[in-house]
């Protein structure tokens, strides 16, 4: 077990700053996320960690050591490729098998070990298999036994779920959390997918352009965001940000519902809203609407849930509200997140 | 008035073309390629199995069906027999000396240096000259005379003087000592050979993913192992293709030993394609040429069946 820390690191690849002076520190055993849109240098940051990209500038340490010039092998981690990357030519056995070897693991102690790695993914009985043979999620399981079986101090994970079906990744996702719970290891998962980086991560570190938006949990990130990039990132439907003069007002789709339904004494904005349309989706309802005296501009989004029994109808102005403190504001050229100000609702 | 140009496109259904029938168009324009193949390759082949069963001159328009005598005489000549030794030695020898080298070159392209293009540029240029030339290059090089290589071991000090390290004569004498000859033949086949060996290694050694290779090297391979355990065996039909291509093109080729040595010094590389071409064409025996040139045919059968089989391995990974 490891902590591993980013200092001022780097990489440039010619004019493009693929990261860009990235400062993260994982705590013992965390399970880290870095999540952002394709292109915002995350997995570029865990492949320097792995030591298979040598930063522009900047330090890498694993458990409190310099390892910017040690090679992937020396670095006691383990990592899993978005690809699973097995190894085409070789049994499920002599995949698992195939770290330990390489390292100089006493021979006759490899079979122990391999059945250990495979028992803990319930896929003992695929060892005589070729991964072709094998289902995505099978894949999946003798990638992570692959970096089980060698008992990493830090586990390094490249979207190893974008390759499961919607079903599948949803039980990956729960045996994934609970198998890193289990044997705490430091884990740092990489990821595009913000509900996965909030169901797993103990911390999610928010990146775009090569550079770190915010770093906090998952509720953090999601109820305070630090800017608009974040707001917009995490949530589906994404958070409504209302320009103004001065500022940008936003607030999430599932905080803003009609006026009928709140009753305690908290101080409410109010906001007359057409809805144009409403989306079913099972367990809520989502109405797309534009607030049509105030900004006829802007649209908005709200959530319902649907155990709230409420009638809807389309194109009449309706009464919404949302609760005073449940809105954020951001500086308008900026985008950063600035001191909470009177927010002006229906006049 | 838009609305009227409209409607007649409407009423004018599309009729159904050449280009809708798949099945026809995919007839029709296979056509040309097997027309070529019949006439290029089907007849000329078939007209050798004719020759090699007759009694064809150059000389004589007449001719008759005699069986197969010229098999049994031409099995019976020692030359013969010699040059299919030699077949068999000049190919095997040549093609396991341009996989191993064709190997190492393609794996240190594949290596991020400063002036990687003009490395690749070189290693490309014997491909591209034309081979009677390059072999003529060589031949000077060779020249039992005036060889540049005698020149520098005769200056190095290892040639031409007594107690030297390769012997008192003034020369090597590449071409005229049967051992040497053949070994300097298969080096200017090797030459030759390994630019179109080396980029057929090239693109298989590109196309194994880079995470697998990534993997291998966080798994603790580097090096030797990482070649002899992930991508030597992955590589390994696209080897064996570049290894069947170049037995093949050995087999069938005569151009680098008809220029260096025309089969001598006393038919010591001497193989079936010269052999071949001596007989059937300079002698005269159309004949006998004929059956010499398809007696490598089931062989040359076998190897390309393997090949096409290797061809369909490598898609699978």
């Amino acid at each position: 077990m490891a902590q591993v820390e980013v200092r001022g690191i780097s990489k440039h690849f010619g004019e493009v700053r693929a990261v860009d002076h990235v400062d993260i520190a994982t705590a013992e055993g965390e399970f880290l996320v870095l999540l952002g849109p394709s292109g915002c240098g995350k997995t570029t940051l865990l492949r320097m960690i792995a030591g298979i990209e040598t930063p522009t500038s900047g330090d890498i340490l694993i458990g409190g050591q310099v390892v910017n010039n040690l090679p992937p092998r020396a670095r006691k981690i383990a990592m899993v490729f978005q690809s699973y990357a097995l190894y085409p030519h070789m049994t499920v056995f002599r995949n698992i098998a195939f770290p330990l070897k390489a390292q100089g693991f006493p021979r006759e102690e490899i079979p122990t070990k391999v059945e250990w790695a495979a028992s803990t993914f319930g896929i003992e009985k695929l060892l005589h298999r070729k991964p072709r043979e094998l289902s995505g999620g099978e894949r999946q399981r003798v990638a992570l036994a692959r970096a089980v079986v060698r008992e990493p101090s830090v586990f390094l994970l490249d979207e190893p779920l974008s390759n499961l079906d919607a079903k599948l990744r949803t039980s990956a996702r729960d045996e994934l959390q609970q198998f890193q719970r289990r044997i705490g290891t430091t884990t740092i998962y990489v990821t595009h997918d913000q509900v996965e980086a909030m169901g797993l991560g103990d911390r999610i570190v928010v990146m775009k352009g090569g550079k770190v938006r915010q770093i906090g949990t998952p509720q953090e990130v999601y109820n305070e965001p630090s800017d608009t990039f974040v707001a917009g990132f995490l949530g589906s439907p994404p958070m409504n940000l209302l320009e103004r003069e001065d500022y940008i007002a936003g607030f999430r789709p599932e905080k803003f519902l009609p006026v009928s339904v709140y009753d305690t004494g908290e101080p409410l904005v109010k906001l007359w809203l057409v809805v144009h349309r409403v989306e079913h989706l099972g367990a809520d309802r989502l109405l797309y609407g534009i607030m049509r005296d105030t900004f006829p501009n802007e649209k908005v989004i709200v959530n319902i849930p649907s155990t709230v029994d409420l009638k809807i109808k389309t194109g009449e102005a309706q009464e919404f509200a949302v609760k005073e403190k449940d809105i954020k504001f951001f500086d308008r050229s900026t985008g950063l997140r600035i001191e909470p100000r009177r927010f002006w609702g229906t006049r | 008035m838009g609305g009227a140009g409209m409607a007649t496109a409407e009423e004018r259904p599309v009729q159904a073309g050449i280009r809708d029938r798949a099945e026809l168009l995919a007839k029709l324009m296979i056509v040309p390629a097997i027309a070529y193949i019949v006439a290029m390759i089907g007849f000329p082949f078939l007209m050798a199995i004719f020759y090699s069963v007759s009694d064809a001159t150059t000389g004589d328009p007449t001719l008759r069906i005699i069986g197969f005598q010229n098999y049994a005489a031409i099995l019976s000549d020692p030359v013969f027999r010699l040059a299919l030794k030699n077949t068999f030695f000049f190919a095997f020898v040549s093609q396991a000396l341009v996989i191993v080298f064709s190997r190492i070159l393609a794996a240190s392209l594949m290596q991020e240096f400063r002036g990687k293009w003009l490395a690749r540029f070189l290693v490309m240029l014997p491909w591209t000259a034309p081979i009677a030339l390059g072999t003529i290059g060589w031949l000077w090089i060779l020249d039992s005379i005036f060889s540049p290589i005698d020149w520098i071991l005769r200056n190095a000090g290892l040639l031409g003087t007594p107690g030297a390290l390769l012997g008192p004569e003034t020369n090597m004498y590449w071409l005229g000592r049967s051992g040497l000859a053949m070994a300097s033949v298969i080096f200017v086949h090797v030459w030759r050979l390994l630019p179109l060996a080396t980029v057929i290694q090239l693109a298989g050694l590109s196309s194994i993913p880079r995470d697998l290779l990534e993997s291998a090297e966080i798994d603790g391979a580097a090096g030797w192992r990482r070649a002899v355990e992930i991508t030597i065996p992955l590589t390994l039909p696209i080897i064996g293709i570049a290894f069947l291509f170049g037995l093949i093109f050995t087999f069938t080729d005569m151009a680098v030993v008809y220029v260096l040595t025309r089969g001598g010094p006393v038919h010591s590389t001497q193989v079936l394609s010269t052999w071949t071409f001596f007989k059937g064409i300079q002698g005269g025996d159309l004949a006998q040429g004929a059956a010499i040139s398809l007696f490598l045919f089931p062989v040359l059968a076998g190897v390309a069946t393997l090949m096409l089989r290797l061809a369909r391995r490598t898609e699978v990974v």
